[in-house]
């Protein structure tokens, strides 16, 4: 199979897999169930799919997962990298271990939230969307995760913890010790 | 099958589950075979019962005693006293705050008594994980209905005489968008269902993903009947994984029992849907922004006329509706559109689900009939404005809503009144804000949410909003001029006027509506820099109370500015100019010396 936009012969593939191998097996076999063929327009439904289990499985979309999507999909990388660039959540830099997501929704607004990030920060030392030295916490702010009664929340990886006030977020951080 | 004496219904909503409700599960469960009644007790974990406040809740039937900010710790006794003795265990009932009655019923509690209960009939009441539970309840019922024994324009002749109007906030008749749709001839057509939900401080359509989500199924193969399509899409935001979770094993289920997939009921009607997740875009709730999304592309809008009825989703013809919208469709089609006409109030029928969340006692889901005052949802259901502070404005409808003060809390709430208000129905967000809110810093807020969110593709939206912002911001710093008020204005209009899509159309309602009501908030900031809810930090000025301070330094040593000086055992002061009013000095001072101004 070969890359539209430049010819190139599964070249990421090959590169990949000396990287990461067991990720890139698990990616390959996701793409491969997929119900690609040679339409395009089809193969582009299932783009942002493709790109939401690449993050899962390498944690950000790096310029190899990219150029292998774009070879699987016949999709070229310019649209792909439009793609990613368009959507908060696709993000092409690696991030830190634990994603910390202060929900900045009207709720949690009113109720405080910004003297949360303001406390995660310093604690941290680190501004929004950025990643700790060590690569173990990434900071970001999020629009709202639908657990508005809770207010203020601060989501970290998949648990949300309800109701957090400034002096909780050293007890949040000493949660992952890892 | 098990016969029980005893069912525990526990709320496992995504609020309850964030509460701890999973290791109260466990402890239950453990507690039930410690006492050997495991044949006896089945417990069954539902979708959001709405009071997500006073989480994790549980019901016990068939008596119905509800339990309220339950803990593992708790339930020997509720299983030793309650199961098996009979005694109720009165220290995890609701009190009632006004004159702490207890209350051992759910309808019995203010906050469920006003409400009227549709489109979330069966959240908190059904295992949403069970198809079998639906089916128990009535679900796919009005699927039968509607294959066996009507035609796809008698469908939509229901949907026309309920009224139902599209929940998603603008209101489009739901029946006359089905018949648009229908009317066109096309060899694919397709249902789309809007859940993602990014209006920030909305839950609504979350809670009934995940308390319910085989009634999207169900409304969306009756729409799929009613225009003639035979494929749909439900898009969610990748921010719900529960209710992902959830649809995605109601959607199995359904193929299993033969309710999606070919000849459904044994008629010529084939139907299935697929998942779409959103990627973290808020334009994506924008309905030709959303299919550019499901058909892989950046999501931005598009102009419209086509409408999605003629051109939709792959150039299809398409009907897209909002998860409140579909829930309402297996009632109407069971009872009758006139049946449904009868709640509400005039042209706004039915119910809505509003998320109740921000200064007030009672937060969480609440659906009430149209035509309910605002009052009577804040203070009768939202039991009235946290720790006894005043009420200052209800937010309503998010980015694109407004903020509607104290005077006109006796409004009604209907599709007509709110926009006389400046505000728009919306999707359900109700935020509460009590005196402490900065009412220009709420216009910031949202002006910044939709900057950030703007897709960038028309001009009004992009750049507008960006110089609409850095007006908010300049006024915030202390550092604005009328001229920018009569900019602000005048720029809304603009935008308003000229932008592409809702988004941007609706953009400038937050500031319009600050502006209608709360424009001497604005003026002070302006002319006296000063901010009378205490937000606006750089026109905070701190200063210390020379006969309260003791001298004892702690506030020095708190202070990261180097902004306080004073000797041991005398007065201190903060100097001005070097202070970044952050407060640790007010937090360190034992003695209260400290004001901010």
């Amino acid at each position: 199979m070969s890359c539209d936009c430049c010819g190139k012969k599964e070249k990421a593939l090959e590169k990949l897999m000396k990287l990461e191998p067991k990720k890139t097996t698990e990616l390959v076999a996701f793409i491969d169930s997929l119900p690609l063929g040679n339409d395009i327009d089809a193969n582009r439904g299932c783009l942002i799919e493709t790109l939401h289990r690449a993050q899962t499985i390498f944690g950000y979309l790096p310029a190899e997962v990219q150029q292998l999507v774009s070879e699987r999909l016949k999709i070229t990388r310019s649209e792909i990298y439009g793609v990613i660039s368009f959507y908060s959540y696709f993000t092409d830099k690696p991030i830190g271990r634990h994603k910390i997501n202060v929900c900045c929704g009207t709720a949690c607004f009113v109720k405080g939230a910004t003297r949360i990030v303001d406390e995660f920060k310093s604690k941290l030392g680190i501004k929004e969307g950025e990643t700790t030295p060590d690569k173990k916490f990434f900071l970001g702010v999020l629009r709202c995760v639908g657990a508005c009664s809770l207010a203020p929340v601060v989501m970290v990886d998949d648990h949300v913890y309800g109701k957090v006030t400034p002096e909780m977020v050293s007890t949040i951080l000493a949660d992952y010790q890892d | 099958m098990n016969h029980y004496r005893t069912q525990i219904l526990l709320c496992a909503g995504g609020a309850c589950i964030s509460s701890g409700c999973e290791s109260v599960r466990d402890a239950l469960l453990r507690e039930i075979k410690a006492n050997g009644l495991e044949s006896e007790i089945e417990v069954i974990t539902t979708g959001c019962m709405g009071m997500c406040e006073i989480g994790p809740m549980m019901v016990v039937s068939p008596e119905g005693i509800f339990y309220q900010k339950v803990k593992p710790e708790d339930m020997a006794d509720v299983v030793r006293e309650h199961l098996v003795k009979g005694c109720v265990v009165e220290r995890l009932l609701y009190k009632r705050a006004d004159n702490d009655e207890l209350l051992r019923f759910m309808e019995d509690i203010p906050f469920f008594k006003l409400q009227k209960k549709i489109v979330l009939r069966n959240c908190g009441k059904i295992n949403p994980e069970k198809i079998e539970e639906y089916i128990a309840v009535g679900g796919y019922e009005a699927l039968g209905k509607a294959l066996t024994s009507m035609t796809p324009e008698q469908v939509i002749e229901e949907v026309l005489t309920s009224g139902l109007r599209g929940r998603g906030g603008a209101g489009f008749p739901t029946g006359l968008k089905w018949k648009f749709t229908a009317k066109e001839s096309a060899d694919q057509k397709y249902v789309l269902c809007n859940a993602d939900e990014g209006d920030p401080g909305a839950f609504m359509d979350r809670s009934q993903l995940e308390g319910d989500p085989h009634s999207i199924i169900e409304a969306m193969a009756i729409a799929g009947y009613a225009i003639g399509a035979s494929k749909g899409y439900v898009y969610v935001r990748a921010e719900y994984p529960l209710a992902i979770q959830r649809l995605s094993n109601a959607l199995d289920q359904a193929r299993a029992k033969g309710l999606l997939g070919e000849n459904i009921f044994n008629s010529d009607f084939s139907f299935d849907l697929q998942i779409r997740m959103g990627a973290g875009a808020f334009v994506c709730g924008e309905e030709t922004a959303l299919m550019r999304s499901i058909e892989g592309y950046r999501g931005e809008p598009r102009p419209k006329p086509p409408f999605p009825a003629q051109k939709g989703l792959f150039e299809k013809p398409t009907v897209l509706n909002n998860v409140e919208t579909y829930a309402n469709i297996p009632y109407i089609i069971m009872h009758g559109g006139a049946e449904f006409a009868k709640i509400g109030s005039g042209k706004s029928t039915g119910t809505k689900v509003f998320a109740l969340a921000g200064h007030v006692n009672n937060s969480g889901l609440v659906e009430v009939p149209m035509g309910i005052t605002l009052r009577e949802i804040v203070y009768d259901i939202g039991g009235g404005i946290r720790g006894g502070k005043d009420f200052k404005a209800v937010q309503i409808g998010g980015p694109s809503g407004g903020c509607i003060p104290k005077e006109y809390l006796d409004t009604p709430v209907t599709y007509e009144t709110l926009p006389t208000l400046g505000a728009i129905m919306g999707s359900g967000g109700l935020i509460v804000m009590n005196e402490d809110a900065c009412m220009v810093d709420v216009a910031r807020y949202f002006m910044d949410f939709i900057q950030d969110e703007s897709c960038g593709k028309c001009t009004p939206c992009r750049i507008g909003t960006k110089i609409m912002l850095d007006l908010l911001n300049k006024i915030t710093h202390g550092e604005g001029t009328e001229q920018d008020l009569e900019q602000l204005e005048f720029l809304a209009g603009q935008i308003g006027k000229s932008a592409l899509c809702g988004l941007g159309q609706t953009a400038p309602n937050p500031v319009l509506s600050t502006l209608r009501y709360f424009r001497h908030e604005y003026v002070e900031h302006i002319k006296d820099k000063h901010c009378r809810s205490k937000v606006c930090r750089s026109m905070l000025r701190y200063t210390i109370d020379a006969a309260a301070c003791k001298g004892c330094g702690l506030c020095k040593k708190a202070c990261p500015a180097d902004a306080i000086s004073g000797e041991r055992k005398a007065p201190h002061s903060i100097a001005a100019d070097k202070c970044i009013r952050c407060g640790a000095c007010m937090e360190a001072c034992p003695f209260t010396a400290i004001e901010v101004k």
